[in-house]
């Protein structure tokens, strides 16, 4: 019958219209900024540097092997290495960078730097308000405002931190117990040679 | 005391009024209720535009607007104020009085309407014999600024514009006469208040309106089709339409002359939605008539109210329909059905009181309505299909 | 229906460019529809030439959102291209990205776990259901109806991209295939979260249904227009849903059965008029027959690995050879041209859009129509300007 189907399509808008006061199905506005949806846990935005303890630039896990930077495919990472090392978590001295930037409006977040780093020193942050009047140095981040916390990994990505934390805690377990395993292998050795001299 | 109340703005007029010498009353009298008329409309206006917004919203599952001021109420001041601070760009081509005029046509032809609609019991501002006359001689030369409006701006695209507008409005004329007519032939009167008068009666509770007879439901849903068709509201914008290619017969104005013409177009809506209720809705009278204390002014209002959201609601729920396929539509399906409903109108007269005229209009109402959208979607290759799928 | 062999009656003319002749002797109302305009699905401009209301010819002009993607893929690595095949039809990222993997699947003869397969089917369906959503929408956008369905159809939308983004990260530029499989492994909670939003599905498409298949007015507007014969759809390369629409069964995922779409149970809708109509119902159709994929997919999903553990991420050097590796995209068949010389970049990368070979019969199709209903074929077509002009 004619109008039968415009009759079923007004029945259908207005059970929407008065499902809207009743379900939150039916009603999906969220009124930001008052209201913000919960971030989900695995977002990504921009990266970050991660820093262990409270020095940034002593705990800074970035050694400059310049990976990210050869990977990234809108080549907005740009790192300087330094002339002189510094010892990294299992105490191995490694280059760290003089300099750290990323272009924020150049890269667009494809966490591929995260993947091909070798030394989980960067990951992607969720943070999105960034907003900015300067729009050149003010979303050209160095390695100063890049450089954030371990613990602000874990409050972002706990899951994924987790991880992170006990495959480093096992490579540090490793790299301790060879250390000790030399140093007793060499105290073994500088005791034995006076016993041998003193005949 | 509910008598108070329902006669609250004729008393409060008569009250104002006796301040002047007797001369002066019937015309200050006139004058005091056309300003109530020219205050109050556009207020109803605002208020309809945020009804509409936030209806939208709703049935589209978001909430409609809601910053300016609490709830948004505060909304249609804010578009007043943006349309009176913008520039009003008048074309150097354009002839510049006719580009003036039109927009001021339009409301004044508008507000004019108002005049002879029966708002309450004793509350028209012109008691007329002949108001429904009135009425639509001054309903069309709306048509005529429109017309106005398109010509002036001296552009292809205006003037074509306004000339499909322009045509689909008179198309639309004839289906809403004849449905009016339909009415005046068992009321007996052309004067919009004695057709009020004759709904205004009871039984069993229920009352006699015509919407509640097998050729008043008939005549209401093509008078509606018409209204929506006349006031240029969906599913009948084309003329408005953004993804269209000639912009409308408002494309050169801007400012306040752009919100006069959104104004004239919901005030005729107002209007024709008030027409609509007076003749087939019974105007101010009570739906039952154990409900007779409540004032008839607030009868009348809410059923504009009810008509607004019937509106709303079709906008919101049904797409466009092409210009010619609009033009079909009126003149080979609402058309006939209008004449039919006139005859079926006759015969319900003529059949005596019992039930047998009941049976006789329903039927030969229904049977033509169905054979012709058959005809109609037939004729077209139009339907719903049924789809095969691969083996 | 056998279009391909050479003994059906072909109609006069179809092999030659369309013309069409005005009748009366007024000039003709030469409009540009676009760059700039509501309706046109991104930056597009039609050049329309008018007699009165008929269309008498129509010129599409494309490349306002050309950005260079096949000659950036030259210069960097197979795997820094992955993020900006996202970017391509930057609504169904998911399936641009399973074609490229595909075809650099073919030319290294790699192998996918059954786990990966599984996902990327999962994931391949939820992109076309809710490309599928967003084109009706759109298209009953364009009619008027002050987009009601395009509202709902964002409203499931959400619930997509929100499962999206707790598997890859992102909502639309997820970035997630890799050759020889995916990048994270989906949690058992994420399944869960799937099929409660695929259980969810059914309602949607039955609303949707209700709301517009027989609309009155919505038939009206898109019965009998824009008819594109089906023996000009496959000669003109056309494919997807317009090609089914056009009555031609062709569907890649059973014709090629790559992946494991062999192992699934769903049908094909086929379209029997040609129109606009049997665009839109097709798409509710297909919409309907991915829910069926994705509901036996996520209850037969093994578990495994999510990635061929032999894959390399960086120093990925393909041995020279060449790969054509194509997947039924929700907008058609999208496939990847990759030629590899042995070095960490490709030779050549050429994708085949399939917004643009459909795009090629919009005049065809819009030859005669009245001018408002060039811009319901045009959304009929349903193309993404990002894949037209890559």
């Amino acid at each position: 019958m004619l109008g039968e189907g415009i009759l079923k399509g007004l029945a259908v808008t207005a059970r929407n219209f008065a499902g809207s006061f009743v379900s939150a199905e039916r009603l999906t506005t969220v009124q930001y900024p008052e209201e913000r949806i919960a971030l989900i846990e695995a977002t990504r935005d921009f990266p970050f540097l991660v820093y262990d303890g409270a020095g940034w630039e002593a705990g800074l896990r970035c050694v400059a092997c310049q990976i990210c930077e050869k990977e990234c495919p809108p080549k907005c990472i740009y790192i300087e290495k330094s002339a002189d090392k510094k010892p990294d978590y299992v105490g191995k001295p490694q280059f760290y960078p003089a300099r750290f930037d990323i272009d924020i409006s150049v890269c667009m977040s494809c966490q591929i730097c995260v993947e091909v780093c070798p030394f989980e020193a960067i990951k992607m942050d969720t943070e999105f308000e960034l907003s900015t009047e300067d729009r050149f140095a003010g979303l050209l981040f160095d390695r100063r405002r890049l450089a954030k916390p371990n613990e602000h990994y874990r409050r972002i990505h706990p899951a994924e931190a987790a991880e992170v934390d006990a495959r480093l805690a096992s490579e540090k377990a490793k790299a301790d117990a060879k250390a000790r395993a030399a140093s007793d292998a060499a105290a073994a050795r500088a005791a034995a040679r006076p016993a041998k001299g003193g005949d | 005391m509910m008598e108070t109340l329902d006669q609250v703005f004729v008393l409060l007029s008569r009250w104002l009024v006796s301040f002047l010498p007797a001369g002066w009353r019937p015309a200050a009298g006139v004058a005091l209720g056309a300003a109530a008329i020219v205050c109050l409309f556009p207020a109803l206006f605002a208020l309809t535009v945020l009804l509409e917004r936030k209806g939208l919203g709703r049935m589209q599952n978001r909430i409609g607007p809601n910053r300016v001021g609490p709830l948004g109420i505060l909304q249609p001041v804010a578009d007043g104020l943006k349309s009176l601070t913008k520039e009003d760009i008048v074309p150097t081509s354009a002839d510049g009085v006719v580009h003036f005029l039109a927009p001021v046509v339009l409301v004044t032809a508008v507000f004019m309407g108002f005049a002879v609609l029966p708002m309450g019991r004793n509350m028209t501002l012109v008691r007329m014999d002949a108001s429904l006359l009135f009425y639509f001689a001054v309903g069309a030369s709306t048509e005529l600024s429109i017309f106005m409006a398109g010509w002036s701006s001296r552009n292809k695209y205006s003037l074509l514009g306004a000339m499909r507008a322009v045509a689909q409005m008179i198309s639309y004329e004839v289906p809403l006469l004849m449905s009016s007519v339909a009415v005046v032939m068992i009321a007996g009167s052309l004067s919009l208040d004695k057709i009020v008068e004759a709904q205004n009666r009871y039984t069993w509770g229920l009352p006699h309106w015509y919407i509640f007879t097998p050729w008043g439901f008939a005549g209401f849903v093509l008078f509606a089709i018409a209204a929506t068709a006349e006031t240029n509201r969906s599913p009948f914008d084309l003329p408005e339409g953004e993804s269209e290619l000639v912009a409308g017969y408002h494309t050169e104005y801007s400012g306040f002359k752009f919100a006069l013409f959104f104004l004239g177009e919901y005030l005729g809506m107002f209007s024709v939605s008030g027409l609509g209720a007076t003749l087939f809705l019974g105007g101010w009278s009570a739906p039952f008539s154990f409900l007779g204390w409540v004032p008839s002014w607030i009868w009348f209002f809410s059923k504009l109210l009810v008509a607004m959201c019937a509106f709303i609601w079709l906008r919101g729920t049904l797409p466009r329909l092409r210009q010619d396929q609009l033009m079909n539509f009126a003149w080979k399906f609402v058309l006939p059905l209008a004449m039919l409903n006139l005859m079926v109108a006759a015969l319900w007269h003529f059949l005596g009181h019992g039930w047998a005229r009941w049976v006789v209009c329903s039927a030969i109402l229904a049977v033509s309505y169905v054979g012709m959208a058959w005809a109609e979607m037939r004729s077209k290759h139009l339907g719903p299909r049924s789809y095969r799928y691969a083996e | 229906m056998a279009v391909a062999d050479n003994k059906t009656e072909k109609p006069e003319g179809w092999n030659r460019p369309p013309v069409m002749e005005p009748d009366g002797d007024g000039e003709l109302l030469e409009v540009a529809m676009g760059p700039h305009h509501p309706s046109t699905h991104g930056v597009f401009r039609m050049d329309v030439a008018l007699d009165g209301e008929r269309v008498i010819r129509l010129k599409p002009v494309f490349g306002y959102l050309h950005r260079n993607h096949e000659k950036l893929a030259e210069g960097m690595s197979y795997l820094g291209s992955m993020p900006f095949t996202d970017r391509l039809d930057y609504i169904c990222s998911l399936t641009n990205n399973w074609a490229y993997a595909l075809a650099v699947e073919k030319l290294t003869g790699q192998e996918v776990p059954e786990r990966a397969e599984y996902l990327r089917v999962i994931l391949g369906e939820l992109t076309r259901f809710q490309n599928h959503a967003s084109s009706i929408g759109f298209l009953i956008q364009e009619m008027g109806a002050s987009g009601t369905p395009l509202m709902y159809a964002f409203r499931e939308r959400e619930k997509i991209l929100d499962l999206f983004e707790a598997l890859t990260g992102a909502r639309m530029m997820v970035n997630y295939m890799r050759f020889g499989g995916c990048r994270v492994d989906a949690s058992a909670a994420w399944l869960d979260a799937a099929r409660k939003v695929v259980a969810g599905l059914p309602a949607f498409t039955g609303e949707m249904d209700r709301l517009l298949s027989t609309n009155e007015i919505l038939m009206a507007r898109t019965q009998g227009i824009g008819v594109l014969r089906p023996e000009l759809a496959v000669n003109a390369g056309v494919t997807g849903p317009m090609l089914r629409a056009s009555g031609v069964n062709y569907d890649i995922r059973k014709v090629d059965g790559y992946g494991i779409y062999n192992r699934f149970n769903f049908r094909v809708p086929l379209g029997d008029h040609w129109d606009v109509y049997d665009r839109y119902m097709i798409r509710l159709l297909e919409m309907r027959e991915s829910i069926r994929i994705l509901e036996q997919a996520l209850k037969d999903i093994p578990a495994g690995p999510v990635m061929d553990p032999k894959a390399k991420l960086r120093g990925f050097r393909p041995k020279p050879g060449e790969a054509y590796g194509r997947i039924e995209a929700p907008k058609g068949e999208l496939g990847f041209y990759l030629i590899s010389d042995g070095g960490p970049n490709p030779y050549r990368y050429r994708v085949r859009p399939p917004s643009l070979i459909n795009l090629t019969v919009l005049e065809d199709m819009a030859l005669g129509e009245n001018v408002a209903d060039v811009v319901l074929i045009f959304g009929s077509v349903d193309i993404v300007l990002g894949e037209v002009d890559r």
